[in-house]
C-alpha cells in the first residue's frame, strides 16, 4: 500500500477515497479522517468546477520502480505487488530478432475486460522497467511503442485488470545493444 | 512561432479512434559517454506524457530511460467523435515539456 501511495499522487487517487480506508490509515483518529475527508471533498469539488484542471497535475514519477534492477523488484515497486498470473490473453507482438536495440517495436494488446494499466519490461536491462501507461476506462488494451534494449532478453508486459495483474512474455534477440552500450 | 516537438493524428474508424504521437527527443540515458571526451552524457529523457480528450484523461503513462530515441506512442479508445480535441503533451527530467492539440479525423 505504502508503494501504491508513493506512485499514485495524482489528483484522482486522492480523491478516489479508496485510500482512506485502507489498512494503513485504520488507526487514525477520528479527527484526522474527518479533516482528511473534507479536504478530499474540497479537492473534488476544486475539480467538478474546473478551478483545479487534474491535466495541470502530472503524474509523479516512480523513481524506486524506474531504478530497480531486476525484475521483481521492479514488477512490486511499479505495481505494488510482484505477484502476476500468466495470462494467454495478452498478446506482444515484437520481432523475433533485432539487429539494433535501440528501435525495438513493441505493440502490447489483450483481451482482458476492465484493463486500467499496461506495464512493460524489458528483463535484461540494467533497470528493467520501460514504461508505465494508465489507461481510462474507454481505452481499448492496446499499446504501440518503440523500447530500447540492451541484450537478448525477454519482454514482460503486466497487464492490470480488474485489479489484478495477468503477465505474458515474449523473447527478443538484439544483436547489438542499445542501452549505454 | 517554433514548430511542435510533437506530431500527433488521431483517426476515427468504426467508432474506434486510434492516437498516434511522435515527439522529437534525444531520450539520453545518462549512461553513454562522448568517445572523444570521456565525459558522460547527461540523461535527458521523458518522464511523463499524457493525453486528454475534452479534458478527460485518456492515457497517463511514465517513462523511463528506455523509451527510444525520437518516441513513437498508439493507443485506441472508443467514444470519441470526429472533431474531437485530442492534447496531448509531455515533461521530461529536466522539466522542458511541449504540448499539442489535434482533431479527430
Amino acid at each position: 500500500m505504502m508503494l501504491e501511495n508513493k506512485f499514485n499522487t495524482n489528483v484522482s487517487r486522492v480523491i478516489s477515497g479508496r485510500e482512506l480506508f485502507s489498512s494503513r490509515r485504520l488507526s487514525i483518529s477520528r479527527r484526522l479522517f474527518l479533516k482528511e475527508t473534507l479536504n478530499s471533498a474540497a479537492i473534488s469539488l476544486a475539480v467538478s468546477s474546473g478551478i483545479l484542471l487534474p491535466m495541470q497535475a502530472f503524474a509523479s514519477w516512480n523513481e524506486a520502480a524506474f531504478t530497480a534492477s531486476n525484475l521483481q523488484t521492479a514488477i512490486k515497486s511499479a505495481l505494488g505487488s510482484d505477484l502476476t498470473e500468466a495470462s494467454n490473453k495478452i498478446t506482444i507482438k515484437a520481432p523475433k530478432t533485432v539487429e539494433n536495440g535501440a528501435i525495438v517495436p513493441i505493440t502490447v494488446s489483450s483481451s482482458l475486460e476492465e484493463i486500467s494499466t499496461i506495464t512493460l519490461f524489458s528483463e535484461n536491462n540494467s533497470t528493467p522497467l520501460v514504461a508505465h501507461f494508465e489507461l481510462d476506462k474507454d481505452c481499448d488494451a492496446f499499446i504501440s511503442t518503440r523500447i530500447k534494449m540492451g541484450k537478448t532478453s525477454n519482454v514482460v508486459a503486466v497487464v492490470s485488470a480488474s485489479r489484478k495483474n495477468y503477465s505474458t512474455r515474449k523473447q527478443v534477440n538484439v544483436t547489438i545493444g542499445g542501452c549505454g552500450s | 512561432m517554433t514548430k511542435s516537438s510533437i506530431k500527433l493524428r488521431a483517426q476515427i474508424k468504426n467508432g474506434v479512434t486510434t492516437v498516434k504521437a511522435l515527439i522529437s527527443h534525444p531520450m539520453e540515458t545518462g549512461l553513454r559517454y562522448n568517445k572523444k571526451t570521456g565525459q558522460p552524457i547527461p540523461a535527458k529523457f521523458i518522464k511523463n506524457v499524457k493525453c486528454l480528450s475534452n479534458k478527460k484523461v485518456l492515457l497517463n503513462s511514465q517513462w523511463g530511460i528506455a523509451v527510444s530515441k525520437n518516441p513513437y506512442v498508439s493507443f485506441r479508445y472508443s467514444g470519441g467523435n470526429t472533431g474531437d480535441i485530442i492534447e496531448f503533451s509531455w515533461i521530461d527530467n529536466t522539466n522542458q515539456s511541449d504540448s499539442i492539440e489535434a482533431k479527430v479525423k
